[in-house]
């Protein structure tokens, strides 16, 4: 039953997605690819659409898919599922272990947990450049395929970043440049 | 106004324009709450930025519910949690009726095919900070490589593992450690 497939599917990605925002893209990712929600294209689409649209990427992305599987109903209860284990942790440890964070194995565990998230943000990026880049999704279905203006685009959305970076000592704003990289895309690929 | 009414009304106004994700939205609840309202102090506001931040769920779901909690109780985090979530959804719902049709737009397509390559160095770059950031011990160091070629690998081959196991095992593996290293400190100490 779809319905209960998005709650639940959503409920874990609540409940397991520590470090915010990328990190929880794996997590998202592992599920909506195996269910064929989306393809891994279609997933990088939203997260630019996404970064246009305000709200936790998480919020966002059970919205939309649960739309697109099951309609309304489809779209709260995914969203219901993503945020659910949020709220009861949070209330539980408000109103019962507000020193949960004080106990040192409490912090190691959370601790240790890091560097296994910055690993699959990493990994992500890469799988999704293998894509990107050579159309290389798994061993199995690779159509290779090599495009210049793919390098085109990545030399400007990495340029952009570093000048602005050495010239007025800010981060350069991340919407801006998906704003910029879908002009330039426009550009090359669509005349 | 009601107290309730006010969180509501701040957390949806928060919620419309929360860009940019987890630490950007914490940066305007810190704004609303602390320097606007008073409703909770600086000290108390960056303990409950470390548990949300430590806790599984969207960051800017955490804080909302724990400033809902902190202020009336169940039903203040209720309130809060519903607020935050309710323009992101009304938003995202709206999107989502005409995204297909959207994105089948010659140029808009062609526009993607630009914002997929910011989306890969967008995430590539949230990575290498977290990378930058770690403390390069052995562990660290050892935990972030496994999780990053072992995802890579798993996507590579088609296998399907959660990425939550290596986020698990990971916390595992540092509290192991912990307590070896605990029980080695205090077996030295008895000598």
């Amino acid at each position: 039953m779809i319905y209960l497939q998005l709650f639940l599917t959503f409920l874990k990605v609540g409940a397991f997605a520590f470090g915010g925002g990328y990190a929880m893209l794996s997590l998202i990712g592992d599920s909506v690819l195996k269910y064929g929600w989306m393809t891994e294209e279609e997933l990088l689409n939203f997260v630019g659409v996404e970064t246009v649209i305000p709200g936790p990427i998480a919020v966002n992305m059970a919205t939309y898919i649960g739309y697109e599987q099951g309609g309304f109903l489809g779209a709260l209860l995914a969203t219901i599922g993503v945020v659910l284990p949020s709220f009861i942790i949070i209330l539980v440890v408000a109103a019962c272990i507000k020193n949960l964070l004080k106990y040192p194995a409490v912090k190691t565990f959370i601790a240790s947990m890091r560097p296994a998230l910055g690993g699959l943000i990493v990994s992500v990026a890469v799988t999704m450049a293998l894509t990107v880049f050579f159309g290389i999704d798994t061993i199995s279905s690779i159509n290779l395929s090599f495009d210049w203006r793919t390098l085109v685009v990545l030399a400007v959305v990495i340029a952009i970043p570093i000048i602005w970076k050495r010239i007025k000592k800010k981060e350069f704003s991340s919407i801006l440049l998906v704003v910029i990289s879908g002009v330039v895309g426009m550009f090359l690929f669509g005349i | 106004m009601s107290v309730i009414i006010l969180l509501f009304l701040s957390m949806l106004k928060i919620g419309c324009f929360a860009f940019g994700g987890g630490y950007a939205i914490i940066a305007l609840l810190e704004n609303e709450f602390i320097s606007k309202r008073k409703w909770i102090d600086h000290d108390e506001f960056l303990d409950v930025v470390a548990i949300a931040e430590s806790t599984p769920g969207p960051i800017a779901i955490n804080v909302a519910t724990y400033i809902g909690y902190k202020l009336k109780g169940v039903f203040g985090a209720v309130v809060a949690t519903v607020g935050m979530c309710v323009p992101s959804f009304v938003i995202m719902y709206l999107v989502s009726l005409f995204y297909e049709q959207f994105m089948e737009i010659t140029l808009v397509a062609a526009a993607f095919k630009g914002i997929q390559i910011c989306v890969v160095y967008l995430i590539a770059s949230a990575g290498l900070k977290m990378l930058k950031k770690m403390k390069k011990t052995p562990i660290n160091i050892t935990v972030f490589s496994v999780t990053c070629v072992g995802m890579i690998l798993c996507t590579l081959f088609d296998i399907h593992i959660s990425s939550v196991w290596f986020i698990f095992a990971a916390g595992v593996f540092g509290l192991s450690v912990f307590f070896l290293k605990r029980r080695k400190a205090k077996g030295e100490d008895n000598k």
